[in-house]
């Protein structure tokens, strides 16, 4: 029998449901644990990231951010709880298994991780090559479609050690969303780059969600890219994507979730986050 | 006590992880997927790279036996027998031995140094993220090229220090060539150069392994790849030696 996530008490959806339906949960943490010998990295954390949405957690530095990607990539294993990606849960996977959920899965690692040996050609379409086995000519195509997305096609036949800061992150978002992922996983895809840098990064992030549809987690601790990325939508126009502020409902697809001493102690869309009155909240956002 | 105590559970913990991921290697050299073109390239870097140095180190090993050997065997007037003393101290022993340990010095190294730093950049997690697995896209080429490419390197390194050896036999201690030459085939067992050339097997198999195993348990940036590269070379010398003793003690009982 197909295994079924359960998105409600009493509601289940199957894989194949959560795959091709709007809205599903691509992502589902329910409870889970994670602690290093004596150090709880992370307590009874729950979340759900519906498909075509984003979910921007925010904690400072040690507070299990990253740690809660590298879950969904199978990268670690929980010591209690659940997770469900794509309909398939990940927490009691072995690494055969998970090969076959992160075929769906992009990740922009912090740095970009890019492999220094490769053009920036082979990077961006080493999957496709590589574990998808597409011929040549069809890698070359979709790689030089994916650089014109983020507008880096001149550097297709550069080394990573001839990019800035900013223009290795995008080669990396490149490199995640090539074999178009259904979720793609950000970890602190904008730190150490300055503001404008910045912002070309986050609005690669807003074009791939609103353009391409891909589900996506963003774990950062800038602020300023955190509420750029909540409060803007890309339209394919006329004239190409345009980048423009998000209306209230679109807003509210973006959801914020705190993270403290690896406890979720706020979860909600932007509005409220900037409304609450939690100390801690308060602190963080000044 | 305690310290005693916690470097034994970091030791058996080394020892298990070792082991799993010599395990991995395995299945990942019979079952695919395979990456061919990681497996050559690791055969031109490992084996065509290490020539030279290879080269070298058997040529002068060989010259140098012969011209001490010389000295030693004028006080028993047997000079002649020089090529045996060359041929059956390269072939059975220093041959693979050095050949090893030029090899921990150059591919340990940078195994060591390469997957280090690919650990600590998140390169290894990227591939994983990537739907590759790291053991078989970094480690089996490695470990594949450095097991096959050993033997190979060893015979070269024998095959010049013999002919160091001749070099110095010819030129310095006036020994005839012809006499060189029958002594060198006359000093050795049907079963020495079956010896010399299985040990650098189980060799080339000890350093690389060793040397990723080391690189990907690499933790603490640019310090730790430093840390990963040491200890490589030092465990990969070590193992060298110990395991050349173990191996040529179970070959002596078996084959002679």
């Amino acid at each position: 029998m197909e295994p079924t996530v359960e998105i409600a008490p009493g509601t289940t959806m199957t894989r194949q449901d959560i795959l091709d339906q709007a809205g599903a949960p691509v992502v589902v943490f329910d409870r889970v644990r994670l602690a290093f010998d004596e150090k709880v990295i992370l307590e009874q954390v729950s979340f759900t990231l519906l498909k075509g949405h984003t979910k921007i957690i925010l904690g400072a530095s040690g507070a299990g951010k990253s740690t809660i990607l590298k879950l969904i990539l199978g990268l670690l294993q929980p010591d209690a709880g659940v997770i469900w990606v794509n309909g398939e849960r990940v927490d009691q996977m072995n690494e055969k298994e998970l090969m076959r959920v992160r075929a769906d899965l992009g990740m922009v690692f912090q740095e970009g991780a890019l492999f220094d040996s490769l053009t920036v050609r082979e990077n961006v379409g080493y999957k496709l090559s590589e574990e998808l086995h597409w011929p040549d000519g069809q890698v070359n195509g979709r790689v030089e479609e994916v650089l014109g997305f983020i507008g880096l096609g001149q550097f297709i036949d550069r080394m990573p050690s001839e990019l800035s800061g900013g223009q290795r992150r995008r080669v990396a978002i490149a490199r995640a969303m090539a074999a178009k992922p259904r979720v793609l996983l950000y970890d602190e895809p904008t730190t150490g780059l300055d503001p404008m840098t910045a912002t070309t990064v986050d609005e690669e992030i807003v074009k791939l969600r609103d353009i391409e549809g891909v589900s996506s987690i963003v774990v950062t601790h800038q602020l300023r890219d955190a509420f750029y990325v909540a409060g803007h939508r890309a339209l394919r126009g006329p004239e190409g994507i345009v980048i423009e502020e998000a209306d209230e409902q679109k807003s509210e697809e973006a959801e914020f979730i705190m993270l403290k001493d690896g406890h979720i102690i706020f979860e909600g869309p932007a509005g409220e986050l900037r409304r609450s009155r939690d100390p801690y909240l308060r602190k963080f956002l000044e | 006590m305690d310290i005693l105590i916690r470097w034994l559970k970091d030791a058996l913990l080394e020892l298990q992880e070792y082991v799993r991921l010599c395990k991995a290697t395995a299945r990942g050299m019979v079952t695919g997927p395979y990456y061919y073109r990681d497996i050559v390239e690791q055969f031109d870097l490992i084996g065509m790279g290490s020539l030279t140095v290879v080269v070298l180190t058997g040529m002068f090993t060989g010259a140098v036996l012969a011209l001490q050997s010389g000295m030693t065997l004028d006080q028993f007037g047997a000079r002649p027998f020089v090529g045996r003393l060359v041929s059956a101290s390269m072939i059975k022993e220093l041959g693979p031995v050095l050949t090893g340990l030029m090899l921990t010095s150059r591919v340990g190294s940078s195994i060591a140094a390469e997957l280090g730093s690919m650990v600590v950049a998140d390169q290894v997690n990227a591939l994983r993220a990537l739907g590759t697995d790291p053991i078989r896209k970094l480690v089996v080429p490695r470990v594949l090229a450095g097991t096959l490419m050993c033997p190979v390197l060893t015979v070269v390194s024998d095959f010049v220090g013999v002919l160091g050896g001749w070099l110095i036999a010819v030129l310095q201690l006036r020994v005839a060539s012809s006499l060189y030459w029958s002594s060198v085939l006359e000093a050795l067992y049907p079963q020495d150069p079956w010896m010399g050339l299985l040990k650098p097997f189980f060799l080339g198999f000890a350093i690389v392994s060793i040397s990723c195993h080391v690189g990907l348990r690499t933790r603490g940036g640019t310090q730790g790849v430093g840390r990963a590269v040491t200890t490589a070379v030092v465990a990969s010398s070590v193992a060298v030696l110990a395991v050349d003793f173990f191996i040529t003690r179970l070959l002596i009982t078996l084959m002679y």
